[in-house]
């Protein structure tokens, strides 16, 4: 790893494996490009493990198999990949002459670095959206996401799992599941019945675009045929452990209720960008309220408000894989425009396919997203007890008497509590915080505002840190 | 309870969690290593003593921090299961390792 | 330019809502005057809700030590002071000295407080230092002990004084900017984003905006917003009770009764005022990072989990502005105190109420006059 590149692009998922493949393919020969991945091995989550598999595209889907070219083909570019490498600072903009236009400062084996590049680009994906219920802090309660993770990167699956939540991906899990063959005790769908009618009007494009409701269709057609429970409406939810293992899940519909057992919960209502690097950046994000969630302000082009410095993929909004790929492709052929490594009519040749898919995807995206909103008493949580803060134990009535108290946001909010002061930096209780505040003084979220993020957005060792070199800015151990 | 789908031999190292020694395969997460062996508590938190293990297996939600080869504060879910590794939970604030002073 | 809009008539005008301007209104409102506030962001926003919360008379200079000391005096009782909790803690502040060369220099030190009558300050040698600090580097010989100094919560201790200031009567008026200054006879009028206020006598406490306010006033100050970084790690089981600073090295460290570690000392990142914005430089941290692995080897796997400046403003001689406007009558600032201000905050409220309300003090001011500096700043950019 180098001490300065042209173009650092930081996630390997498929927007950063788009970026870093058309950075290589189309830039000018000499176009030096690094690719800093927080994984062992590029996939990011969607594709994840993908060259490992134990279990294969006929569990995992088509979705996962798509994967392969885009990972083949990052290991073929002309770009240094570095996996295990944690980015926990980044700068764009800088103006002074002497210095890169752009800093990232990451931790690789335990070494810190800060590294130079004219062009960042920010790639680094989506988490899942927080799921403030009664006991969702318990062992035994993880998300779908991490059930897929399990099942992708470790071959292992929980039987006799229930699923909850609303989103394509908790029925994908789901339905990965069913074709491996593990017993699934249920899955309770909060998706209102209304949010159906409300997408309506959008299903003929959305059925236009590309095959996503199709496989949508097909997964609920599996989980159906493997007779999995499915109890619709779910308005209510609370999970508590009744022994060491098992746990006890207590559900109302709109019209019925009951409870059941299983040793795990997987959760799910949604991804949001995972906005900490970006904050952490200076970027300029606004609430999308579509997504209920931040977002990244860009151009068509991926473009962020800080000169140097593009998002291209679900880091800065949440479109899918496809878009992810679109957006990374458009990203890099922005950078290789304004650092002049690229001709124009390249340029506008290699541009034309992503931006006819991005078209494609984005006639899908408004119909999920009506559809598969996450309702309100599940962003922000009715019962007092329920912790927001998972780190510090902070419960929603505690923030509750805080607003009360005078805290006008998230920012005041952690000296008054000391919610988003734990290790994970405000990634899980943002999104709610700003809700709850939003509800409780009748403000928008954007108004509201978010957690101001700090490097290091990753922890950082004081070793590591005393170790980065004050004139050079690079570690003593350089890799 | 976590069973294998992987419907093929795994190779199997070992690693030493609280005074036990688990098989485990290869090149897996601690975390996924641990919740395959059905151990459902990876910390206790600092502020009640409150049993937690991993939530986002991706990590983001630092709910999986435990004790690794001596060092606190490490994401299970994010270090590969090593030969020979030892693996303690992490009960609320941890105590730190005595080093060197760096040169 | 804004209409005249409601105008409010009071006593006292404060501009600041920092833990100086809720002091000041706090002692004001005791002796049962009138107070508005007014606060450009929220109360505690700035410096006073995020600095090191050192509440230290150790190392200072001599012209605070009476300062410090009076002050010391009042933190002893702060919590009946303010009705609520600063969440203060006498752990000690010990300034440790790695050589004998710099522990000869705090010798003199001791010796030279002592002679002007300061017995606050205590040598320590080598066996009490690790007694005190059982995980300090073994290479330190001794140190400067200070027994009843301490820290509290700075964004805990602001707003405890903007409660009972509060309780007392005093209007905050918070997110409400200053535009204007005018004095016409007797009366101060402020010009406001919200209004007008009309009072007798106008009190200073803007922090690193205070010099815009001086501007206003006729007596501008030299006063450069800095960014003095600090960093917070993960929880950690307790190892160290007292705050500690290296003699040689820039250093502020201490763990908090929830075990995590926080470490600073003067190393700045970038301010920008007009925005609110600071910066933090990773690379300078980094030698806050490297002093505290020195003196703390034990914290060298501890994991910095963020690094945070608040804005302070920093006068040339790194002593504050406090005392009677020389320009303008019925005018007193209380600002510029360049990262050392907390523990001055309780006696600096009192003793500006004093000038209010007797036209004197008790305690010696003089260093901190507004017109010290000599030339104007426009001078001295020549």
């Amino acid at each position: 790893m180098k001490r300065r590149y042209d173009v650092v692009v930081i996630g390997a998922g498929p927007a950063g494996m788009a970026a870093a493949t058309t950075l290589a393919d189309a830039g000018a020969d000499g176009l030096s490009v690094l690719v800093l991945d927080e994984q062992a091995m590029p996939g990011g989550q969607i594709y994840r493990s993908i060259e490992r598999p134990g279990t294969g595209p006929d569990v995992l889907g088509d979705e996962y198999a798509d994967g392969f070219d885009l990972v083949r083909a990052l290991r073929a570019a002309a770009v240094d990949y570095v996996p295990g490498a944690a980015v926990w600072q980044l700068s764009g903009g800088n103006e002074d002459a002497h210095v890169p236009r752009c800093e990232v400062g990451v931790s690789v084996d335990g070494c810190a670095h800060l590294i130079g590049a004219d062009a960042v680009i920010i790639a680094t994906g989506a988490q899942e959206r927080p799921f403030p219920i009664p006991g969702w802090t318990l062992p035994g309660v993880m998300t779908a996401g991490a059930a897929q993770i399990m099942l992708k990167s470790s071959c292992l699956a929980a039987d006799g799992a229930i699923f909850a939540g609303t989103g394509p991906l908790l029925y994908l899990v789901v339905a990965q599941y069913v074709k491996a063959g593990v017993r699934v005790r249920a899955l309770l769908d909060t998706t209102p019945r209304a949010q159906y009618r409300g997408a309506a009007w959008l299903l003929p494009q959305a059925w236009r675009a590309g095959d996503h409701l199709k496989r949508g269709l097909a997964y609920l057609k599996q989980i159906k045929a493997a007779g999995v429970q499915h109890v619709k409406n779910v308005t209510d939810l609370r999970i508590d452990a009744t022994s060491d293992d098992m746990k006890t899940v207590t559900y109302r519909t709109t019209k019925t209720g009951g409870t059941m057992e299983a040793a795990q919960v997987f959760l799910h209502q949604g991804v949001a960008p995972n906005v900490n690097l970006s904050r952490a950046a200076g970027l300029e994000h606004a609430w999308d309220a579509w997504q209920h969630c931040w977002m990244v302000v860009t151009d068509a082009w991926g473009a962020s408000s800080v000169d140097g410095i593009h998002v291209a993929g679900d880091g800065g909004r949440v479109a899918g894989a496809v878009a992810a790929i679109a957006k990374g492709r458009l990203a890099a052929l922005d950078v290789l425009d304004r650092l002049d490594r690229i001709d124009h009519a390249t340029h506008d040749r290699l541009a034309a396919a992503p931006q006819r898919d991005i078209k494609t995807e984005l006639m899908v995206r408004p119909f999920l997203d009506i559809l598969f909103a996450p309702p309100a008493a599940f962003r922000v949580p009715q019962d007092d007890d329920t912790v927001v803060c998972r780190c510090e134990e902070i419960t929603a009535g505690q923030i509750r008497a805080a607003v009360a108290d005078g805290c006008v946001g998230p920012n005041q909010l952690k000296a008054f509590c000391r919610a988003g002061m734990g290790p994970c930096q405000g990634r899980q209780c943002a999104l709610t915080v700003t809700e709850i505040i939003a509800t409780e003084t009748d403000r928008d979220p954007h108004d509201v505002g978010d957690y101001r993020r700090r490097p290091p957005i990753k922890p950082l060792r004081l070793s590591e840190l005393a170790e980065l070199h004050a004139e050079t800015g690079y570690s003593e151990d350089n890799h | 309870m976590f069973t294998d789908v992987a419907g093929e031999e795994r190779q199997m190292i070992t690693i030493r969690f609280d005074g036990r020694e688990l098989s485990v395969p290869a090149g897996i997460s601690v975390a996924a290593a641990l919740l395959g062996c059905d151990i459902t508590t990876m910390r206790t938190t600092p502020q009640s003593g409150a049993a937690r293990a991993a939530y986002c297996m991706m990590g983001i939600c630092f709910d999986c921090l435990m004790v690794i080869d001596g060092e606190a504060n490490q994401q299970a879910c994010m270090v590969e299961v090593r030969d020979g590794m030892t693996v303690a939970p992490q009960q609320g604030a941890p105590e730190i390792m005595v080093t060197e002073v760096p040169s | 330019m804004n209409g005249p809009g409601p105008v409010s008539t009071t006593d006292v005008a404060i501009i600041g809502g920092g833990l100086h301007g809720c002091s000041a209104a706090l002692q004001l409102a005791l002796r049962g005057l009138n107070v508005i506030v007014v606060e450009k962001d929220h109360v505690a926003r700035h410096a006073s809700g995020v600095n090191a919360g050192g509440v230290r008379r150790l190392g200072r200079h001599v012209a605070e030590i009476p300062l410090a000391q009076a002050s010391w005096e009042m933190w002893q009782t702060i919590n009946d002071l303010v009705d609520g909790d600063c969440r203060f803690e006498a752990s000690g502040q010990v300034k440790v000295a790695e050589t004998e060369a710099e522990l000869d220099t705090q010798r003199q030190r001791v010796a030279h407080l002592q002679a002007l009558g300061f017995g606050h300050e205590q040598i320590i040698d080598r066996e009490t230092l690790h007694g005190l600090l059982p995980a300090v580097a073994p290479h330190c010989v001794g140190g400067i002990h200070v027994a009843g100094d301490g820290h509290a919560s700075p964004f805990h201790t602001t707003r405890a004084f903007a409660d009972k200031a509060r309780a007392l009567g005093v209007e905050i008026r918070e997110g409400v900017r200053v535009q204007h200054l005018h004095r016409r006879g007797t009366t101060w009028t402020i010009s406001t984003s919200d209004g007008v206020i009309e009072a007798p006598v106008l009190v200073n406490c803007a922090g690193a905006w205070g010099a815009d306010m001086a501007a206003q006033l006729g007596e501008p100050v030299t006063l450069s917003a800095e960014a003095f970084m600090l960093m917070i790690t993960a929880r950690m089981a307790p190892f160290c009770g007292p705050v500690v600073g290296a003699a040689g090295r820039s250093l502020s460290f201490k763990q908090f009764a929830n075990g995590t570690v926080m470490v600073g000392g003067g190393h700045r990142g970038t301010a920008d005022p007009a925005t609110n914005r600071t910066t933090v430089d990773m690379t300078a941290l980094g030698e806050s990072a490297r002093t505290a692995v020195t003196i703390f080897p034990i914290i060298a796997t501890a994991t910095i989990v963020r690094a945070w400046a608040g804005i302070e403003g920093e006068t040339p001689d790194v002593l504050p502005v406090i005392g009677p406007s020389q320009t303008e009558e019925n005018a007193f600032h209380s600002f510029g105190f360049c990262g050392h201000g907390f523990q001055l905050g309780p006696v600096v409220g009192r003793v500006t109420a004093d000038l209010i309300t007797k036209g004197a003090t008790d305690l010696p001011l003089d260093a901190f006059r507004i017109d010290r500096f000599g030339a104007t700043p426009a001078e001295d950019a020549a």
